[in-house]
């Protein structure tokens, strides 16, 4: 009581005649110190920024001058490397990510709205959510020699660009599953309360307001997923793609080769000419993977226009 | 007469003159003080020995109450008192409350809402829920309002019932030029009056509402008191409040609960003059809570 006392009346001493005296801001010192702080992140995003521009100047400087519609319409050539194109990669790569999108995206989300939604909470939903978190760690490979056991050999796809996607699908599951879960776990609890109170079913709530609002987050994640199976070589070169084709694959049963299978080969032999097909190889990849984007966006937006309600 | 009893929940169609009638007929029957409700009409809903739990502890303790119809029925009390959770009950709100317990039971047109009979989904389509801090859809206004009627099947013409609602809300002028766009750039006020216009344009036969206005300024406060007042020539109104002026205007009847148990239900002219339990004339003359 008595301190109490002694510290109001000191206080009120003080601020009677100059508030001011009170305080110690050190408004120079918190100035600088914020100062610091931003040009830190400046800095740091200038690393990254910088590390990807030099990766594309290099690979833009090497393999501009390949890109052109023969390029992309001729087969690859040992012999004759400067009339090489890509044609039997870009259609493999094309055809394996259809069919892994297709595969993975409604699996995935499936899996994830079950998870996040419906199932109960319990030990066995939370046991299944760890393992699949460990599961998006586990490395590439693995999941080829998983392809080459179950798909190629045991399913006896061949080494079809189905049992390459259906690898791919099982790699990047864990990824868009994690993704999705956590884009749903974000949208406010009292959305979906809202729905309920209107007499809204559980499907309804989730197909009308929760997975809308989730969708970019789900939207990303699933680009994550594809961009990480469009550049994975080492599952398919372990299910046995071929690295060296003058066809392209008619259909899902047929043998393929990929993208990153070529640039790799590519890379690997001595003659530079290579190096800088190599280099225009990525540049088609990137294309690849940028356009994936851009629909992606455009299904994003389309989706928020089409429901009258 | 026919329409108030047979089924409370689907009434007419909202622009009908037959309500106006049905409420010409009623003057010859016995009234109850307050509201144009005979003393004779059933209560909508009959809550009998409910006690509700939260793992162990009981939030509600044997409440016995019954709601007449198109009556405003206030619950007062003390925070923590469990208003909030009797209220959820009434149209299973609480279910989605991990732990939760429930005994006794909840008659709706003859049935207990509790019973596993009842689709908790088609009672929320008859019992409306405002909360009591606004959650419109992240969507534009319209969809706000149609979404819960599109769900439901409703036949007649989306645009005339989202209109009526939003009329009905107070809120139609506000928003009659921007009806497409999102819902979240209104104020809070409006944002709360758009969820009562997205609750009656199901036509509930109740509306449960906690309090609907602690976040709101005086002018959007005084709005919605109005609006319950109109809503109860065809809603009954359930409403939670922690402002007991608000409870004195506005309800016809006053629920005081304390810790969990149901104290005193009563005409609000009584409950707030001649209160019969010492607890609660403490509690509105503001000695403790
Ligand atoms: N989700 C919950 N889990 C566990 N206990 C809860 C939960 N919600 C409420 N309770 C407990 O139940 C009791 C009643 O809570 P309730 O929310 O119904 O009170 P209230 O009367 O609405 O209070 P307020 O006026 O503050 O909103 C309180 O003791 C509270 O601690
Ligand atoms: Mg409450």
């Amino acid at each position: 009581m008595m301190r109490e006392n002694t510290i109001s009346t000191e206080y009120r001493d003080a601020s009677d005649s100059n508030p001011d005296a009170m305080y110690n801001p050190r408004l120079d010192r918190r100035r600088f110190i914020g100062k610091i702080f931003a040009v830190f992140c400046a800095c740091v995003t200038g690393i990254g920024v910088a590390v990807l521009a030099a990766l594309l100047y290099r690979i833009f400087d090497e393999g501009w001058i390949y890109i052109s519609t023969n390029f992309l319409t001729k087969f690859p050539s040992m012999l004759m490397p400067e009339t090489s194109g890509v044609k039997s990669a870009l259609y493999g790569t094309l055809w394996l990510v259809s069919i892994t999108a297709i595969v993975s995206i409604p699996v995935g989300i499936g899996a994830a709205i079950y998870l996040e939604e419906f199932a109960p909470k319990n030990r066995l939903s939370r046991f299944i959510h760890t393992n699949i978190a460990n599961l998006a760690g586990v490395p590439s490979i693995v999941y080829g020699i998983l392809g080459l056991a179950m798909f190629v050999r045991w399913s006896n796809l061949g080494r079809s660009v189905l049992a390459g996607s259906l690898t791919l699908s099982l790699l990047i599951l864990p990824v868009i599953i994690i993704a999705s879960r956590e884009a749903l776990l974000g949208v406010p609890k009292t959305i979906r309360l809202a729905a309920f109170a209107l007499g809204a079913t559980r499907w309804q709530t989730v197909r009308a307001h929760v997975v809308p609002a989730a969708l970019p987050g789900i939207i990303t994640g699933i680009i994550l997923a594809l961009s990480r199976a469009i550049g994975e070589a080492a599952p398919l070169v372990m299910i046995g793609a071929l690295s060296y084709v003058a066809f392209v694959p008619d259909g899902p049963m047929d043998e393929f080769m990929a993208l990153p299978i070529q640039i790799y080969t590519w890379c690997d032999q001595p003659d530079p000419i290579f190096q800088h097909l190599a280099a225009a190889a990525i540049i088609v990849l990137l294309a690849v993977l940028l356009s994936m984007n851009a629909v992606a966006v455009a299904l994003r937006a389309w989706q928020q226009r089409k429901s009258p309600w | 007469m026919v329409g108030l009893i047979t089924d409370p929940t689907r009434r007419q169609n909202v622009n009908t003159a037959k309500e106006e009638t049905n409420r010409e007929d009623m003057n010859t029957a016995e009234m109850h003080a307050c509201c144009d409700t005979p003393k004779s009409a059933p209560p909508i809903l009959t809550v009998q020995n409910l006690s509700i739990y939260y793992g162990q502890h009981p939030a509600v303790k044997n409440v016995t109450m019954n709601i007449p119809p198109q009556c405003v029925t206030a619950i007062i009390g003390p925070s923590g008192c469990g208003k909030s959770t009797l209220l959820r009950s009434m149209n299973r709100m609480n279910d989605f409350i991990p732990g939760v317990r429930v005994e006794g039971s909840i008659q709706f047109n003859n049935k207990n809402i509790f019973s596993s009979k009842t689709d908790p989904v088609a009672l929320r389509r008859s019992i409306g829920m405002v909360f009591q801090k606004p959650n419109p859809f992240p969507k534009s206004i319209y969809k706000n309002v149609a979404w819960g009627a599109a769900i439901n099947g409703y036949k007649g013409d989306m645009n005339h019932l989202v209109e009526t609602s939003l009329k009905q809300a107070a809120i139609w002028d506000e928003v009659k030029d921007k009806l497409h766009q999102s819902a979240l750039a209104l104020s809070g006020g409006q944002q709360q009056r758009l969820c009562i216009a997205r609750a009656i344009a199901l036509q509930p036969g109740i509306l449960l509402m906690d309090e609907p206005c602690s976040a709101l300024d005086p002018i959007a406060t005084a709005r919605i008191e109005d609006l319950i007042d109109e809503l109860k020539s065809r809603y009954t109104v359930i409403l939670v409040t922690h402002n007991m002026q608000q409870a004195a205007r506005t309800s016809d009847f006053t629920a005081f609960m304390y810790m969990g148990e149901l104290i005193e239900l009563d005409d609000t002219n009584i409950l707030f003059t001649k209160p019969s339990n010492q607890r609660t004339q403490d509690y509105i003359t503001g000695r403790f809570g």
